[in-house]
C-alpha cells in the first residue's frame, strides 16, 4: 500500500486541478479547480445540465475526464484499473435513484461489497451490515428485498449500504430528488448526522435547507463552470453573480 | 364556507355482490357474455367433442395394447404393440442389452441430480450443482462409454433411440448457457479484438442452418483434421449442435444483459466491483432471471433440433422409430410411431417449461 504512504491528515480529501471533460463534441466541465478538505461538506447545485453530477462522477471515475487532474485522497486518478478501484474503496456514492441491487435482500445488499471486495468474513461482514442499517433506522426490514420498501427506506438502505465499505468521503447525487415529499426528511436526517459525525460530504442537492444547516460551503454551477463558491449564510443572502441570483430567486421564488 | 366538506364516517369493506364470484358468474363473464360470445362457445364445444372423440376412440377405446407380433393388432385402432414390442430398442439404441443397467444407473443417477437441483424441500443447493456438474457429467461418460473399471466399452455408433436424444440435449444445454454467456460478454466488451471474435462467432453460427453445421461436422470437418486425430462422430455433433446453440443463447443473454440498468453497474462499480464481481454478482443474476424464458425456450428449442443428427447417420429417438418402421414386421404404423415420438418429446419439452414459469414465480422479488 505504497500509495497510501502519501496521506496525512492534512492532505485534502478531493483535489481537482484543470479539470475538463466533453460528452462527444459537448464541452460539459470546463476547467474546474476545486479543493475538498478532510471533513468538510459541500453542497453542488446549479441548474439542470449545469454538470454537477458529471462533477462529482469524476471523483470515483464514473466519468472519464480528458484533461486535468484529479487527486483522491492523495491518490492521483490514472487510467489503471487497479488505481481507479482503490480510489473507489476511498469513496462511498449515493444515487438519486438509488440503485439498490433488486434482486439480493437488504443484508446481502449491504454485505456484498465487504464479502466481495475487502474479503471479510461473512459473519463479520453481516454484524458490520446491521449496525450501519440500525444507525439509518431501518435494520427491521434486514431480510425483505429493495423491491417492498419505499423510496424513502431505499435511499437509507442506499446509504448504509455506502458506509459498510468505511468511506472517506461520501458523494450524494440528488439523493432525495427521485422521492416524495413525505419521505425526503427521513433521508435528510440521515445526512445531517452523517455531517455531525465529521464525514467529508460532497451533495449534489436542490435541498436549500439542508444547505444552510450542514454546508461547509456551497458551490453554484453553470455550463460546466464554477461560478460562485461561498459560505451558505453570504451564498444565500448575498450572492455575487447574476446568474446565481437568478438561480437562487428560481428556485426559492415559490 | 360552503366549499368544506369533511367525512369523518369510516366506510366498512363489505363483500363482493353474489353474481360478480362463484362458478356460474365465471360461466357467465368467460363463456356467455352475450350472444355472439355463447355462439362462438358453443361452436367451440362442439368442435372440440368433435375433433377428440375420434382421436380418444382410436387411440385409447379401440387400441390393441397386449401382444408381440402384428397379428394382435386386428381391432383397427392404434396398435401400441409395436410401441412396447420395440420399446427397449427406442429407449436404449443399438447399446447391448446386457449393458443396459449402465444406461439405467445414468437416467437414474439425472433423474435425482436434477430433483436435487429443482426441489426446494432438498438442501445443499450449491453441492448439488457442483455434482450435477462437475461430477455427474464424469460418470455418465464412464458408465455410458465404458472402456475402464472393468466395463466393457461401447462404441458411440451402437448408442441410439431416446438414450442419445438425451445425451444430444442435455451436452448441449449445460454447454451452450455457459458459451453463450461469455459470448454476449465478449460482445458487450469494449475490447475491439474479443468484440469482433464474438460478433463474427455469433453471426457465423446463427447464419447457417443447423443441417449444414452437422453436415460440416461429420463430412467436411474430417478432411481439415489430421487424420491421427480421430474424432467420434457423435463428438463431432455434440460440438457442431453446442457452437450453434450457444450462438443463440448469446443473443437471448445479450438481449437480458441490455434490459438490465446502468445504474446498477455503476453502484456496483462505485463499491469498488472488478469487471468480473460486477457481473458475476450484479448483472448476470438479474439478466439470467429475466432471460428465463428466453434460455428455456432455446433449450425446447436445441431439445427438439437433436433429432437432426438424423441426416449424419445417428440414430436418436426420432431415427429409430423412423428406422423400426421400415422392418417388414411392422410395415403400416407409422402413425403409432410418430404419435410416440411426438409424445415423448412433448413430455421433455413441457416439463421445462413448466418448470420455467415456476422458477420465475420463484425468483420474483418484487421489482
Amino acid at each position: 500500500m505504497t500509495l497510501q504512504t502519501a496521506k496525512t491528515n492534512d492532505t485534502p480529501m478531493v483535489e481537482m486541478h484543470g479539470l475538463n471533460k466533453w460528452y462527444g463534441d459537448f464541452h460539459v466541465l470546463r476547467d474546474i479547480d476545486f479543493t475538498v478538505q478532510r471533513g468538510e461538506r459541500i453542497v453542488i447545485c446549479g441548474p439542470s445540465g449545469s454538470g454537477k453530477s458529471t462533477l462529482i462522477r469524476c471523483i470515483n471515475h464514473l466519468e472519464e475526464h480528458q484533461q486535468g487532474e484529479i487527486v483522491v485522497n492523495g491518490i492521483p486518478m490514472t487510467q489503471d484499473i487497479k488505481r481507479i478501484e482503490q480510489i473507489r474503496h476511498h469513496v462511498g456514492m449515493v444515487f438519486q435513484h438509488f440503485n439498490l441491487f433488486p434482486h439480493l435482500t437488504v443484508l446481502e445488499n449491504c454485505s456484498l461489497a465487504p464479502i466481495w471486495v475487502q474479503k471479510k468474513p461473512r459473519r463479520e461482514a453481516e454484524a458490520l451490515a446491521m449496525q450501519y442499517l440500525e444507525r439509518v433506522r431501518i435494520a427491521e426490514q434486514a431480510h425483505k428485498f429493495p423491491g417492498q420498501l419505499s423510496g424513502g427506506q431505499q435511499q437509507r438502505v442506499a446509504i448504509a449500504r455506502s458506509l459498510c465499505m468505511h468511506p472517506e468521503v461520501m458523494l450524494f447525487d440528488e439523493p432525495t430528488s427521485a422521492l416524495d415529499p413525505e419521505m425526503i426528511k427521513e433521508v435528510l436526517d440521515v445526512m445531517v448526522e452523517l455531517a455531525e459525525e465529521g464525514m467529508t460530504m460532497l451533495c449534489v442537492t436542490h435541498e436549500m435547507g439542508f444547505a444552510k444547516t450542514v454546508a461547509d460551503r456551497v458551490i453554484f454551477m453553470d455550463q460546466g463552470q464554477i461560478i460562485e463558491e461561498n459560505a451558505p449564510e453570504p451564498f444565500f443572502n448575498n450572492p455575487q453573480s447574476e446568474r446565481t441570483q437568478l438561480f437562487l430567486s428560481q428556485i426559492l421564488g415559490h | 364556507m360552503d366549499k368544506l366538506t369533511v367525512n369523518t364516517t369510516p366506510v366498512d369493506a363489505r363483500p363482493a355482490p353474489k353474481r360478480s364470484v362463484g362458478p356460474v358468474a365465471w360461466l357467465r363473464s368467460n363463456l356467455f357474455q352475450g350472444p355472439i360470445n355463447s355462439v362462438l362457445s358453443l361452436l367451440a364445444i362442439w368442435a372440440l367433442i368433435a375433433g377428440l372423440t375420434p382421436v380418444i376412440q382410436w387411440a385409447i377405446i379401440d387400441a390393441d395394447w397386449i401382444g408381440t407380433s402384428r397379428e394382435a393388432c386386428g381391432s383397427g385402432g392404434a396398435c401400441w404393440v409395436f410401441i412396447s414390442a420395440r420399446f427397449e430398442q427406442f429407449i436404449y439404441g443399438f447399446y447391448p442389452s446386457e449393458l443396459r443397467w449402465r444406461v439405467n444407473v445414468t437416467f437414474v443417477l439425472f433423474a435425482v441430480m436434477i430433483a436435487w437441483l429443482a426441489l426446494p424441500r432438498l438442501p445443499a443447493k450449491k453441492l448439488a450443482a457442483v455434482m450435477t456438474l462437475v461430477v455427474f457429467p464424469i460418470v455418465a461418460f464412464y458408465l455410458l462409454h465404458g472402456g475402464s473399471f472393468g466395463m466393457p466399452a461401447v462404441p458411440t455408433h451402437r448408442w441410439g433411440g431416446l438414450m442419445l436424444t438425451l445425451v444430444l440435449a442435455v451436452v448441449g444445454i449445460v454447454a451452450a448457457l455457459p458459451i453463450g454467456v461469455v459470448l454476449a460478454l465478449g460482445r458487450q466488451s469494449k475490447m475491439p479484438i474479443v468484440k469482433s471474435i464474438s460478433v463474427v462467432f455469433i453471426e457465423f453460427w446463427r447464419g447457417v442452418p443447423l443441417i449444414t453445421v452437422l453436415f460440416m461436422a461429420s463430412v467436411m470437418l474430417p478432411l481439415f483434421v489430421p487424420t491421427e486425430v480421430d474424432m467420434d462422430k457423435l463428438v463431432r455433433a455434440l460440438i457442431g449442435i453446442t457452437f450453434f446453440q450457444s450462438a443463440y443463447m448469446a443473443e437471448v443473454v445479450r438481449g437480458g444483459l441490455q434490459a438490465i440498468p446502468k445504474g446498477q453497474e455503476e453502484a456496483a462499480a462505485a463499491l469498488g466491483m472488478g469487471y468480473w464481481k460486477r457481473m458475476g454478482l450484479i448483472v448476470l443474476p438479474q439478466a439470467l432471471k429475466m432471460m428465463i424464458p428466453g434460455i428455456v425456450n432455446t433449450f425446447i428449442a436445441l431439445f427438439k433440433d437433436t433429432s437432426l443428427v438424423l441426416i449424419i447417420g445417428l440414430f436418436d429417438l426420432l431415427a429409430i422409430v423412423q428406422a423400426a418402421l421400415s422392418d417388414s414386421d411392422w410395415l403400416g404404423f407409422s402413425i403409432e410411431g410418430y404419435v410416440f415420438v411426438a409424445l415423448v418429446f412433448w413430455v421433455f419439452c413441457f416439463s421445462m417449461s413448466r418448470y420455467s414459469q415456476h422458477l420465475e414465480r420463484k425468483l420474483h422479488t418484487g421489482h
